[in-house]
């Protein structure tokens, strides 16, 4: 197994080994050994859940910050649709743009302009008639990666096309890269995130090569001095947003309108999505189209975002309707798809799968182990408590199984057991030795 | 377990029990992956299971949904006490279906069910006595 770069990290003093994190994970990536939880790499898909969960915020996103800037000489910002959600409708969307090259940046560009063409490209892609249906758009990180470990048999559904991050920083580093004569590690581009599935895109792609983003700093992580740049910048700076139809991608719904999908169904927050991904599985979906996206409300329920994610909903849809009529007003058409361009099916490697439910290499030993589960299974209380530190109790019997944890671990197996010892030690203890004990034979005597 | 006896999973269904239905087969479709059967064998071997399972609760009374898991293959035997089929090669179209309204609104009965079990499988038997039940034997290989 390779090993896995993950952006959700475990902050150690901060965790007191509580079982909400491994209660909530949907890949039951969670442990807790020794008081604190620890997270199983090959099965953690970065949706962040624990992050959301944790009481404790012992649970962090590793991003980049603003000192990595400094390693590069010339700096892009690429803000995620979501960004602007983060602020209420009447602060311009060209003043947000403008008040992050206050933080540091040389040039910002609007990540929803990519989005704009994956539109467009989905769109053309919807067409094809060779194509598994329903397509599930592959836009969410966490989503392709619980493709990959939980339902292998529809990577086939994914639409191979990049997100529109990765079709932005392509397209900002052809022209950047020439306009200015630097090279490709002189360019440092960042993605303003609300997600830590997408710092983890950008290390390990899936479907790509290499990633054209150098990095991702968490929209919570510079929103303060965003906030500070804001006030700073005229009303009238000259930032140029995207249209509503890629900013509408912050929302969850935003890529099926933004790809006019008509018969498609949209599907946020990551137990939701593992839900109708079974059924889908099953064959039992007939849509054309499935947006799928693991947080609640869509990228604006990210956990790197720091805004209530039912607060940041109705404030984009009121910022959408004014962009709206401000772009019909202003005759702006959204971007397009150049076939031609090649930003979309670039390289495309296939997605392999991680199967993570797998007991064993060998089949046969896999079999005896689904039955030494199945027989530990019913002597485990079926409670769920977690407090054996696995999810539940199907957890804790395969990580007996798999000899990572013990019968005991179990309080109600350790009580039962206590107490039979208990009762053993007081028939023991009644017991005398045959220099005292009157015999039933002697009695017969 | 033996690779002889393979994994012997049994459900009992009910007849109009939608709410549990869909977990027999979701249940074999666990075992499968934990045991490390191919993901196209699992789906078809999923999809013929959960037709089945399906095909009692619309149409029958009672039935048992019984998988044999072996390293090579998995057999699903469903057995139904319900009304049977009266003309097997009539149901064996696609599109045709028995079920009444009420469920087809519910996007059920498209008369799909028989044709994607046989497509599915690599062997398929069906017997049915009318006015008694049905019983579906279905074999497919892991391989």
């Amino acid at each position: 197994m390779p090993e896995y770069f993950h952006s959700v990290r475990l902050m150690p003093d901060r965790c007191k080994g509580c079982v909400n994190c491994i209660k909530r994970c949907p890949t039951e990536a969670i442990r807790i050994r020794a008081g604190k939880a620890k997270i199983t790499e090959a099965r953690c898909i970065d949706c962040g859940e624990c992050i959301r969960r944790c009481a404790n915020r012992a649970k962090t996103a590793v991003t980049d910050s603003l000192e990595d800037l400094r390693s590069y000489k010339y700096n892009v910002a690429l803000p995620a649709p979501s960004l602007y959600g983060q602020f209420p409708a009447d602060v311009p969307a060209n003043v947000v743009l403008c008040a992050l090259t206050r933080l540091g940046f040389d040039e910002v560009f609007d990540v929803a302009r990519g989005a704009e063409i994956v539109s467009d490209a989905t769109r053309e892609y919807l067409k094809r008639t060779d194509i598994k249906k329903p397509a599930i758009s592959s836009a969410c990180p966490a989503v392709v990666r619980l493709v990959q470990v939980k339902f292998p048999e529809l990577i086939d559904n994914l639409i191979p096309l990049e997100a529109p991050v990765e079709v932005t920083a392509r397209l900002v580093r052809g022209t950047i890269g020439k306009e200015l004569g630097l090279r490709r590690r002189e360019i440092g581009i960042w993605f303003i995130t609300p997600c830590p599935a997408k710092m983890t895109a950008f290390r390990q792609p899936l479907g790509t090569q290499k990633s054209c983003v150098t990095g991702a700093i968490g929209i919570s992580q510079i929103y303060g001095e965003l906030l500070k740049a804001i006030a700073t910048i005229p009303r009238d700076a000259n930032c140029q947003r995207a249209t509503a139809r890629g900013v509408g991608w912050a929302l969850s719904g935003g890529e099926v309108a933004g790809a006019e999908a008509v018969n498609s169904l949209v599907i946020d927050e990551i137990h939701n999505v593992s839900e109708v991904l079974e059924q889908v599985a099953l064959g039992k979906i007939n849509v054309d189209f499935i947006e799928a996206l693991a947080c609640s409300g869509g990228c604006i329920g990210g956990p790197l975002t720091v805004e209530n994610r039912f607060v940041a909903e109705h404030r984009m849809k009121q910022r959408l309707a004014k962009m709206r009529a401000e772009d019909e007003a202003a005759g702006v058409k959204p971007a397009e798809y150049q076939a031609d361009s090649s930003l979309t099916e670039y390289d495309r490697l296939s997605i392999e799968p991680r199967p993570i439910m797998r007991l064993d290499e060998d089949i046969f030993k896999a079999m005896y182990k689904v039955e030494q589960m199945e027989n530990m299974l019913k002597k485990l209380p079926g409670l769920d408590c977690g407090s054996c530190g696995s999810p539940n109790c199907k957890a804790l019997a395969e990580d007996i199984v798999q000899g990572t944890a013990v019968e005991t671990d179990c309080i109600f197996k350790l009580r039962e057991r206590v107490r039979d010892l208990a009762e053993e030690m007081v028939g023991l203890a009644g017991k005398l030795p045959p220099s005292l004990e009157e015999r039933e034979e002697k009695k017969g005597e | 377990m033996n690779s002889e006896q393979g994994i012997a999973l049994e459900y009992e269904l009910k007849g109009g029990d939608f709410e549990i239905a869909g977990e027999a087969s979701s249940k074999i479709k666990r075992v499968l992956q934990q045991i490390g059967v191919r993901s196209d064998v699992i789906r078809r071997i999923a999809i013929s299971s959960y037709e089945a399972e399906m095909n009692v609760i619309i149409h029958a009374w009672s039935g048992v949904l019984k998988a044999r898991v072996f390293p090579d293959r998995t057999e699903i035997i469903v057995e139904d006490q319900g009304p049977g089929i009266a003309d097997i090669d009539l149901a064996m179209q696609e599109g045709y279906s028995t079920a009444p309204d009420h469920i087809r609104e519910m996007g059920f009965g498209a008369g799909m069910g028989l044709p994607n079990m046989v497509r599915c499988s690599d062997e398929f038997a069906i017997n049915s006595v009318a006015g008694q039940g049905t019983r579906i034997n279905i074999v497919i290989r892991h391989s």
